[in-house]
């Protein structure tokens, strides 16, 4: 099952390559990986996603919050929480596709950030599922590079 | 306070309360020895291996019950000692090693003899630092110590860039340790405590599985008070010897790959396994849906990733295995409920059906006449030693007879490369026991393929007077890989036969120390006792059955109760 999990960090020199190395030494799999500073700015957030049955997720929290870099571990699978994901999509954009572009862009709430006379670069998030959709969608018009992040997740407020 | 960086490392080290450090001095750390030099208290051990300064630093560590130290040099200096540290990690024995490095300004440019040793040594650390500021310096020895010896122990590494130890600093005064990220749980659960208690009040097959993390934590006496309370018999891990005295009528000895046929039996039958500070490792389980099958599991382990990692537990302890027992103790003290004869009178069946097994296949060898049997070497070591002497022994079948024959009735008298399974750790490993209990026997019990591997260390035990035994069990193999071979490889020996050999006798007496030979039955106890005797070095030849195997033997991947019996 997909998990993403959401680790505080010392932000120190090497701590990333801590959490790798523990992945890739215990065999454990990263789906995506993303790193950035929080309000404390001694402190780093890292979301990654991996898969596991509960017994290998139950072992990365573990070895994860036994690394003496790492503050706090979540599993956001234990929480409400939203996820979302973003894409740079530089796609074909000529004379007869550039209105079907367009609406394919506003269907799924993206944006234009580039405009060139024959493509444009399109930004759109949400969760994996919807930026696989609209890569789907936009394949035949013709895609011509593609970046994607990794998913950052956050847990939701309390409700009362 | 002012002072140089090299200064204040050794100033750290005495406030740390080291006595001997072991290391081997190069370039990089010329400073740091120029500073030793004038720091008398301080016992420097030259080795003539960085590999050997690890070993011998871990084993220090273990019998003192602290934390061990090495110090080498930049580079080759540091490599040498992966091999060390990597055995350290997985015994969970407490360690510092500090290793020079290139100037901070030179770091990435493939300085001559730089070598990125945080990154080597990152999976095979408990933590490890790169010093880059002198102000660091202090605070960063000061948690490593911390680290090294707190939760469940390991080694830590600390690397030194040359001008870091070469720059003036303010020595700051100490302070209590205070990181925001690491918190080891020292104490039990009071509710899995009970929940514990309660189990083990209603089994009728209990056994205790107890590993390092009883001598780690001094809980030998604990858990000795808790097996003879209620009446449980006890089976070790290697790692676990001595934490339950051997030659107690309750010891069933050790169990696993090469464990004893009524520990694998017991464990397989029992209806609650209580496992302290162990792991689960694969020597011990084998396959692993056949392991313990029918029994409840409560485990105990200072560090929560070990629960549930191999084996799924019911009622898992994370806590200090000092601080579990001792409350275990205590409950079973003040609940009235239990009583000592009642438990008695439940397990009297159970420890029947042990007897049974103990003298269906009881742990034995078939004895020939002429021949030196390996495991009446051990016996004989252990009766004229009256088993209390200090074992560390090498990595193949000599680990295994010592494990089997040498009933160990204290903690911290036995020293092995467990986890990692080191050839060439027992002899430098002997050479720190020595010089953390000097007025002790100290034997390494060794293979002739093992002690080539860390021969040279002889030189260091003749140059610190370390009147070390070592007691080569010699097959002219590779003892117990030809013994797979034997078993699984249609007896095909690759590369397995030493066909060169040295003279053990006559090296030995190359460097100054002792060399006695043993090649018949008869001359077995005059050696040992000949070499008890001797001030010196003393390096035992003891030519043995060449093909003798060790026995019982689970083969990989197979259900303990699957063994191979003499």
């Amino acid at each position: 099952m997909k998990h993403t999990i959401s680790v505080l960090l010392q932000n120190k020199p090497g701590v990333l390559s801590r959490v790798t190395g523990l992945f890739s030494g215990r065999g454990f799999n990263i789906d995506s990986l993303a790193v950035a500073e929080t309000l404390e700015k001694d402190v780093s957030c890292l979301t990654l996603v991996t898969h596991g049955d509960e017994a290998i997720i139950e072992q990365i929290t573990k070895q994860l919050h036994k690394l003496i870099d790492v503050i706090k571990v979540t599993d956001m699978a234990e929480h409400d929480h939203v996820e979302r994901e973003m894409a740079l999509i530089r796609v074909k954009a000529e004379a007869g596709t550039r209105a079907e572009v367009l609406r394919v862009i506003d269907i799924f709430r993206g944006k234009v950030v580039d405009v060139s006379p024959k493509s444009y670069v399109v930004e759109v998030t949400g969760s994996k599922t919807k930026l696989q959709a609209i890569i789907d969608i936009m394949r035949p018009i013709g895609i011509q590079e593609i970046v994607r992040t990794g998913g950052i997740a956050i847990t939701r407020g309390k409700k009362f | 306070m002012k002072m140089k960086g090299a200064q204040a490392f050794v100033k750290c080290l005495e406030e740390q309360g080291v006595e001997v450090i072991f290391g081997f001095p190069g370039g990089a750390v010329i400073d740091l020895y120029d500073e030793l030099l004038r720091t008398p208290k301080l016992t420097h051990v030259l080795v003539r291996h960085e590999q050997a300064a690890v070993h011998a630093a871990d084993a220090y560590g273990r019998v003192k019950g602290e934390v061990g130290v090495a110090l080498v040099t930049s580079g080759p200096g540091a490599t040498n000692t992966v091999t060390g540290i990597a055995s350290a990690y997985c015994d969970s024995i407490p360690m510092v090693v500090f290793t020079g490095q290139v100037p901070t300004m030179l770091i990435g440019n493939d300085a001559f003899q730089e070598v990125d040793i945080v990154g080597i040594t990152r999976p095979v650390t408990k933590h490890n630092y790169l010093v880059k500021k002198p102000e660091d310096l202090v605070p960063t020895i000061r948690e490593a110590f911390h680290l090294a010896r707190s939760g469940r122990p390991g080694p830590v590494l600390v690397d030194l860039p040359k001008d870091v130890i070469g720059a003036m600093i303010n020595f700051p005064d100490p302070e209590p340790i205070r990181m925001r990220t690491y918190k080891p749980t020292y104490e039990p659960h009071p509710g899995q405590i009970e929940k514990a208690c309660k189990t083990m009040l209603k089994a009728k097959r209990p056994v205790l599985y107890v590993g390092g993390g009883v001598i780690n934590a001094n809980a030998a006496d604990s858990l000795t008070e808790l097996a003879k309370k209620l009446d449980i018999p006890v089976t070790m891990t290697l790692m676990g010897l001595g934490g339950f005295p051997g030659t107690d009528p309750l010891s069933i000895g050790m169990l696993g790959m090469h464990g004893t046929y009524y520990a694998n039996m017991a464990v397989a039958n029992c209806d609650l396994l209580i496992a302290v500070g162990a792991r689960f490792d694969d020597r011990v389980t084998g396959r692993i849906d056949a392991f313990a099958p029918h029994a409840k599991i409560i485990h105990i382990d200072i560090d929560p990733s070990s629960i549930s990692k191999n084996v799924r537990v019911d009622i898992p302890i994370v806590s200090d295995c000092r601080h579990a027992l001792t409350a275990i103790n205590v409950w079973f003290d003040q609940n009235k409920e239990f009583s000592k004869k009642a438990a008695k009178e439940q397990h009297k069946a159970w420890h029947k059906q042990i007897k049974e097994w103990k003298s269906k296949h009881p742990l034995g060898y078939v004895e020939e006449s002429g021949v030196i049997k390996p495991q009446f070497v051990v016996q004989k070591l252990h009766e004229l030693t009256g088993g209390n002497a200090i074992i560390t022994t090498e990595v193949g079948q000599n680990q295994m007879w010592a494990a089997q024959f040498y009933q160990f009735n204290k903690p911290r008298h036995f020293m092995t490369s467990g986890g990692l399974g080191v050839m060439g750790y027992g002899f430098p490993a002997a050479i720190g026991a020595q010089m953390a209990a000097p007025d002790q026997i100290v034997i390494d019990i060794a293979g002739d393929g093992s002690i080539q591997m860390n021969i040279q260390e002889l030189a260091t035990a003749r140059q610190y007077k370390c009147p070390v035994k070592i007691a080569i069990l010699n097959n002219n193999y590779l003892g117990m890989v030809r013994q797979w071979q034997e078993l699984f490889y249609d007896k095909k020996y690759a590369h397995t036969t030493l066909d060169v050999a040295p003279d053990f006798v006559k090296l030995a007496e190359a460097y100054g120390a002792v060399g006695l030979r043993a090649t018949k039955p008869s001359e077995v106890e005059p050696v040992i006792k000949e070499a008890l005797k001797a001030k010196n070095t003393v390096m035992m030849d003891f030519v043995i059955s060449r093909e003798e195997g060790v026995y019982p033997m689970v083969p990989a991947g197979k259900a303990t109760t699957e063994m191979l019996l003499v």
